[in-house]
């Protein structure tokens, strides 16, 4: 019901030299809790969820607070392919051809308040569709956050599609987050909300284990999980390990953000 | 049950064991392990050991409960199953997912806690693996050959830590293996315990 096509045109922001991960593994390999903690399950079960009509609420620290429908939000910016590397906590990785436009365009729209520090999204939370909901993994609704700087990144897009096509329930539709230089949670999938914030919002894995899995989650080959090392990652197809590259190999565009952050204190 | 059925039945369980590795040895064949096919491997693999391993440990209660001896004489089969699995497991773990580089094995398996307990269980179930023959429970004597395979509730319980240190955050299944290990480790101490015994005794 919702395998639309889009029009887009190629971002100068893609990673270039990847080999692109199959569109079945892209669509078939998920982690969307909300739907079950096994990864075939959101493609077995988010077919359920509706996603039109579909709004989300732009409110907190802005000058036009709006919500906004999602066929408007697609008229925001125009569609860009943005190929980006994708790094789950898991350790396994993918390259996926997002199809959307930097979220810096909506924010730019409603025009944050010097007080906005923050920008937390948050995710669908339909009992009536997700039985991942009844079981007590993370706090519901699915919530993520980014400081302003790094919501305001060119890097960090809006996504409304992949391959070419809109989004598939299981990857997020119709509106997700890709910040392809964090941990593939940060991204939040089926946003309903987009709140500017003060202080620093409680994100739901960090909420669930915050020794675990910190607020920024850069992708950082040199702090380990607790549990086990994020220095290689098996990417999607492949049979052996290949290392992990420092902030997903984006550190030329993002190192920046964090200068003078220790990254094992804000991991 | 008469000795032409008892056969039947050892041949069904012996080949019933197998099934899950000629599937997963199918699906490898037929690109159908999902899009990690090394994870899943690794997952299936570990998860019939431990699955094996809570099944053979019931078999004795089940033999002193049912009062029949059928149940107890599938334990070896079951138990070396399981250490089949273990191998496929362990060998994956070696050598595809960590390219049997030494220097980073060595380095996991000391910092790593769900490593570190899944490598004990493993070096566990050598010895009783190596002694699980008639020769050996021979060789050892009854009461020593009992007593070193008792080690197979140590085994199976750092199998269960192993799993549950593993999880995101799912522990269902982590959790009702503990719960049926501490119940079977539980009944056979209250089976050993001295009351016990004059109770039933007294019976």
């Amino acid at each position: 019901a919702n395998a639309g096509t889009l029009k887009f045109t190629k971002s100068p922001l893609s990673t270039k030299g990847e080999e692109l991960t199959s569109l079945k593994d892209v669509t078939g390999y998920n982690n969307f809790y909300e739907f079950g903690t096994d990864k075939s399950d959101p493609a077995a079960y988010a077919g359920a969820m509706k996603t039109r009509p579909w709004t989300v609420e732009i409110s907190g620290e802005v000058r036009k607070p709006v919500t906004l429908d999602i066929e408007d939000i697609l008229k925001i910016a125009p569609i860009e392919e943005r190929i980006y590397r994708h790094r789950c906590v898991e350790a396994w990785s993918m390259v996926v051809p997002w199809n959307g436009f930097s979220l810096s365009a909506l924010i730019n729209r409603v025009e944050p308040t010097s007080k906005a520090k923050f920008v937390e999204f948050t995710s669908l939370a339909d009992s009536k569709t997700m039985p991942g909901l009844l079981l007590p993994y993370l706090d519901w609704p699915y919530r993520e956050g980014l400081r302003m700087d790094e919501a305001m990144h060119p890097l960090t897009t809006l996504v409304v599609g992949l391959y070419g096509e809109t989004l598939k329930n299981q990857n997020g539709a119709p509106l997700r987050l890709v910040v392809p230089w964090k941990y593939g949670f940060k991204g939040a999938k089926s946003i309903v909300r987009i709140r500017f914030l003060e202080r620093q919002p409680a994100t739901a894995w960090n909420t669930a284990n915050p020794s675990e899995f910190g607020f920024y989650s850069n992708v950082n080959p040199e702090v380990d999980h607790p549990r086990w090392t994020q220095a290689k990652e098996r990417r999607i197809g492949d049979f052996f390990r290949r290392p992990t590259l420092m902030f997903n190999g984006y550190g030329e565009q993002v190192a920046s953000l964090y200068r003078g952050m220790d990254l094992k204190t804000f991991f | 049950m008469t000795e032409k059925n008892r056969r039947i039945l050892w041949l069904a369980v012996f080949i019933g064991c197998m099934l899950p590795a000629a599937d997963l040895l199918r699906r490898l064949f037929t690109g159908d392990l999902g899009a990690d096919p090394v994870e899943t491997l690794i997952r299936a693999t570990g998860d019939w050991t431990i699955k094996l391993l809570v099944a053979g440990l019931l078999l004795t209660p089940l033999t002193r409960i049912l009062r029949n001896p059928l149940p107890v004489r599938f334990r070896r089969m079951i138990g070396l199953y399981a250490f089949f699995y273990v191998c496929i497991h362990l060998t994956l773990y070696l050598a595809v997912d960590q390219g049997l580089d030494i220097h980073a094995i060595v380095k996991d398996v000391l910092k790593r806690p769900y490593i570190t307990f899944g490598m004990m269980a493993f070096l566990l179930l050598v010895p009783l693996a190596i002694t699980s023959t008639r020769k050996m429970v021979a060789r050892l004597g009854p009461k020593r050959w009992r007593q070193l395979h008792r080690a197979v509730y140590v085994a199976a319980s750092f199998g269960a830590v192993h799993y549950y240190l593993l999880v995101k955050l799912d522990i269902t299944w982590p959790l009702i293996y503990g719960a049926i290990l501490t119940t079977a480790l539980g009944w056979r101490m209250w089976q050993a315990m001295p009351l016990h015994k004059t109770l039933r005794a007294g019976a």
